[in-house]
């Protein structure tokens, strides 16, 4: 039997309010997987509800049949103690359930107000006058300030996200969901977010909010409850989170979501200094790189990248990173300036040349560029060795060796797959990483770019991913390391680079002092 | 679901049991729009006060079951063989060359202007592969500037390619009419090519050896887009050309040859459908083959071996409703209609495959 919380039912019901949406026993059902097993769960006006789990865990299950996505197998959805099925997306609005994801759902052509008036009949005005006003009037009851006739696009998407909730306070939501919507926000942003979450549930309404990062968790969070394989198998009540310090209370979350605490601290020593051979030559050099037609132009890059070293660059997303990664890739093309591999320029190769010269490159952009979905996981384990042998024998795809490929790196790298054959983006998150790296790796690679490689991952998939970072660099391949986590360049990495505004701001070693320099670095009060 | 603890054998069960359901699936998806499409036309028959089996009989009575129509259809066959494995080659890669009209009227006109002058001076194997070479060519041509523009421009193909058909349909008619014009009769058409130098045909029937082409085109087709890494190549492209660019593939170079390949197979047609059957091409002369075969090629979900079955069921019903229509009064346009139901129903079917896949997302 699952360990729900066994004192939520002790509690006199006095001192709660009564639960918005109550799941007993809902179970949901894909081919060959059991995403959501007889959960059970309260989601109770006034709190909010935070929802860890692993990629695959089966949030996002949970999330869709809440908000009328996905009918559940088994089991019963009571609103306001009535059994009563969400059947639609229309039908979670009529009983006031909103969802906010991490991707804006807003049109960005439109102004807020247009934005917020789509809803209406089709034979009806748009008022926006009224609208406006009523808009400013929800925003500020939760102390949210914005601009309705601002233009969308214009807007950051942490102000999207917070004109998103404000449009569903205007519809009468009662009950929020959050969905990672603070994955793709700048600290900052978040930390708004968060504000804003506890204001909503001081004014009475339910939210649900899903996260990958166990702070926010537990600095937001009134009641957390954890996914594992489609189960539920705890949480905390709001009574054990307010006992608990921030740090036990991350503590016994871990410990929850992996059955130990070891995941949490990590390595958190310094990486391996010993495989840097800085007194040979360096395997990757840039040497006043400009690539303008970006949209952030690159201008006068330089390093080295000696084998062995694992250069991080550090940054707040958007100064260029991406950029870098595309042009030493070969998929961005030069301005001016050289790229050097090995003693060798490079700059002027194509993509595929650069890689035979070892350039690997894994993106974060898994679904986007980095494999085709529909395709077998199979065949986008080859997907940048089309034709070549034994994969392929003059032009003709050699089955058997394709799949014995697939199984021997299915193994290696532990990728959680129903099949082979199985389309890539029918996979989590975390395995599809799996199969990037994989890809990548193979072979021998001298320069290995990762770009946000623990982006989106649960922990265990992130420290495996860390693990393959460090042995990417100690078979003596140059690594470059690019990130938004602090922590995650000062564990791994030998120097660090801050990207600013298309620029290296300045380099830094990494010993006592670094966080602080960087820091200095990436606010620009070290130019 | 963990597979290291399967054994061998239940993978392979559950793969065969996987691979019969989604056959099965493939099946249903596939006839079940077309049983759909015959009840349907056959209720706007009744409408009509024309008794659907005595249609329908007369149709398949002419088209599949006599042995002049027999061959007709099977003769008809082979251009539009080439047509869909032109469909599928763009198709595949995610390029909607809907210019094959165009294509193929381009290909027919270039050919049977040139054939009827050389044969006379070579022998009959040389001038029909000259004559199916120039066809090819030309087609590829006429669609190579649609290729640029998106392989260079990101010009959206589906709007340049039926552009070029209002240009290649006019050209064509132009070109017959002062430039290739056969100055022995006063009907504006080009030379005809002797019977003798024509496709041979088979067995002894009237069927004209293009029916061979068509199949090994498709086939050829079919086989370079499922087990080739050059089709992997285009169907990388076709499925997510971001993932093709950080592939290393070359997109722009693919599309062109997409392109080329594409408009080369229409224009192939063209030319089998004049050297193997009709011999001249008139003035003001257009088919509208490509257009009729885009529903069947989807149908077949770009599957070669799918679509011979659905160009087979095609070109029964057009050489059949010709001959209903004189019996029955039923114009034999009327074949239109039922294709075009056919779509209807395509678009339904295709809407329930997506929501039982999303549902099984």
């Amino acid at each position: 039997m699952l360990d729900a919380h066994p004192r939520a039912t002790d509690i006199p019901s006095g001192t709660e309010a009564p639960p918005i949406v109550t799941f007993e026993g809902v179970t949901k059902r894909y081919p060959g997987i059991i995403a959501n097993d007889s959960i059970d769960m309260e989601f109770r006006a006034g709190e909010v509800h935070v929802l860890l789990g692993e990629n695959g865990a089966g949030k996002s299950t949970l999330v869709s049949m809440l908000s009328g996505l996905q009918q559940p197998d088994d089991g019963r959805i009571l609103i306001d103690g009535v059994e009563k099925p969400i059947g639609s997306p229309g039908e979670a609005l009529e009983i006031g359930i909103s969802t906010v994801f991490q991707h804006s759902m807003l049109v960005p052509s439109l102004t807020l107000v247009e934005n917020a008036t789509l809803g209406r009949k089709w034979w009806q005005k748009p008022d926006r006058e009224g609208t406006a006003q009523v808009m400013n009037a929800a925003a500020e009851r939760i102390g949210v300030r914005l601009d309705p006739m601002a233009l969308t696009g214009d807007l950051s998407l942490g102000e999207r996200q917070q004109a998103e909730i404000t449009r569903a306070l205007m519809r009468g939501a009662r009950f929020l969901i959050l969905d990672e919507a603070t994955a793709m926000l700048t600290p900052d942003d978040a930390a708004r977010l968060g504000e804003l979450m506890r204001r909503l549930a001081a004014e009475g309404m339910a939210v649900v909010f899903i996260t990958h990062k166990l702070n926010e968790a537990v600095a937001y969070g009134d009641r957390v409850s954890v996914l594992r394989l489609g189960k539920k198998v705890g949480g905390l009540s709001p009574e054990e989170l307010k006992s608990l310090d921030p740090q036990e209370a991350t503590n016994a979350v871990v410990q929850l979501m992996f059955g130990t605490r070891e995941a949490s601290t990590g390595e958190r020593d310094r990486p391996d200094a010993t495989t840097v051979d800085r007194s040979a030559k360096p395997t990757l050099e840039l040497l006043a790189l400009y690539a303008k037609s970006g949209r952030v132009p690159l201008e006068n890059i330089e390093f080295k990248v000696w084998p062995g070293e694992i250069l991080g660059i550090a940054g707040i997303d958007g100064n260029g990173q991406k950029q870098l990664a595309s042009t030493i890739a070969g998929q961005a093309p030069v301005s001016d300036g050289r790229i050097i591999l090995d003693g060798a320029y490079i700059d002027k190769m194509t993509i595929g040349q650069r890689r035979e010269k070892g350039l690997r490159y894994v993106t974060d952009d898994r679904l986007g560029e980095g494999t085709v979905g529909t395709f077998p996981m199979s065949i986008n384990l080859l997907l940048k060795e089309i034709g070549q042998t034994p994969y392929w024998r003059g032009g003709i795809e050699q089955p058997e060796a394709i799949r014995e490929n697939a199984r021997q790196k299915v193994k290696e790298f532990d990728i959680r797959t129903p099949s082979i054959d199985t389309p890539v983006g029918k996979l989590s998150g975390g395995n599809i990483q799996k199969v990037l790296l994989a890809r990548e790796l193979a072979g021998a690679a001298r320069v290995v770019i990762f770009e946000k490689p623990t982006y989106g991952l649960d922990l265990a998939n992130i420290a495996a991913t860390k693990m393959r970072i460090r042995e990417a660099a100690q078979s003596g391949a140059a690594v470059i390391l690019i990130s938004t986590e602090l922590d995650e360049l000062l564990e791994l990495s030998h120097r660090i680079a801050v990207m600013d505004q298309g620029r290296v701001a300045g380099i830094v070693e990494n010993e006592d002092g670094a966080r602080h320099k960087i820091g200095a670095l990436m606010s620009g009060a070290e130019k | 679901m963990n597979t290291q603890t399967m054994t061998d054998d239940t993978v392979q069960t559950t793969e065969m049991r996987q691979k019969l359901r989604s056959i099965a699936g493939v099946l249903l998806m596939s006839l079940g729009p077309v049983l759909m499409a015959f009840i349907l036309s056959g209720v706007i028959l009744l409408i009509l006060k024309v008794n659907p089996f005595s249609y329908y009989g007369y149709v398949f009575g002419r088209g599949l079951l006599s042995p002049t129509g027999v061959q007709a259809t099977l003769t008809r066959m082979g251009p539009l063989l080439l047509i869909a494995a032109s469909l599928i080659v763009a198709f595949r890669a995610g390029i909607w060359n809907l210019g094959g009209d165009a294509q193929f009227l381009v290909g027919a006109v270039f050919c049977a202007a040139a054939t009827p002058l050389m044969a006379p001076h070579v022998p009959v194997w040389l001038g029909l592969l000259a004559g199916a070479a120039i066809s090819a060519i030309f087609g590829g041509l006429w669609a190579l500037l649609p290729a640029f523009l998106r392989a260079y421009q990101g010009l959206n193909e589906i709007i340049t390619t039926l552009m070029m058909n209002f240009l290649g349909i006019s050209l064509a008619s132009v070109l017959v009419k002062l430039v290739f014009l056969d100055p022995s009769t006063t009907v504006p058409q080009t030379r005809t090519l002797a019977v003798e130098d024509r496709l041979p045909t088979l067995f002894g029937t009237t069927i004209s050896s293009g029916l061979i082409i068509g199949l090994v085109a498709i086939l050829a087709v079919h086989f370079v887009m499922t087990r080739t890494a050059f089709g992997l190549r285009l169907r990388v492209v076709g499925g997510n050309a971001s993932a093709a660019v950080h592939a290393g593939l070359a997109v722009p170079l693919l599309t062109v040859m997409v392109f080329a390949i594409s408009g080369g197979l229409a224009g192939l047609s063209g030319g089998v459908a004049i050297l193997g059957q009709y011999g001249n091409v008139r003035a003001d002369w257009n088919p509208a083959y490509s257009l009729s075969i885009v529903p069947l090629v989807f149908l077949a979900r770009f599957n070669g071996f799918a679509a011979i079955g659905f160009v087979g069921l095609f070109s029964i019903l057009s050489i059949g409703a010709e001959s209903a229509a004189r019996r029955t009064g039923v114009p034999n346009y009327f074949t239109l209609v039922t294709i075009g139901i056919l779509l209807v129903m395509l678009a339904v079917s295709e809407y329930y495959s997506a929501k039982r896949q999303k549902a099984g997302a």
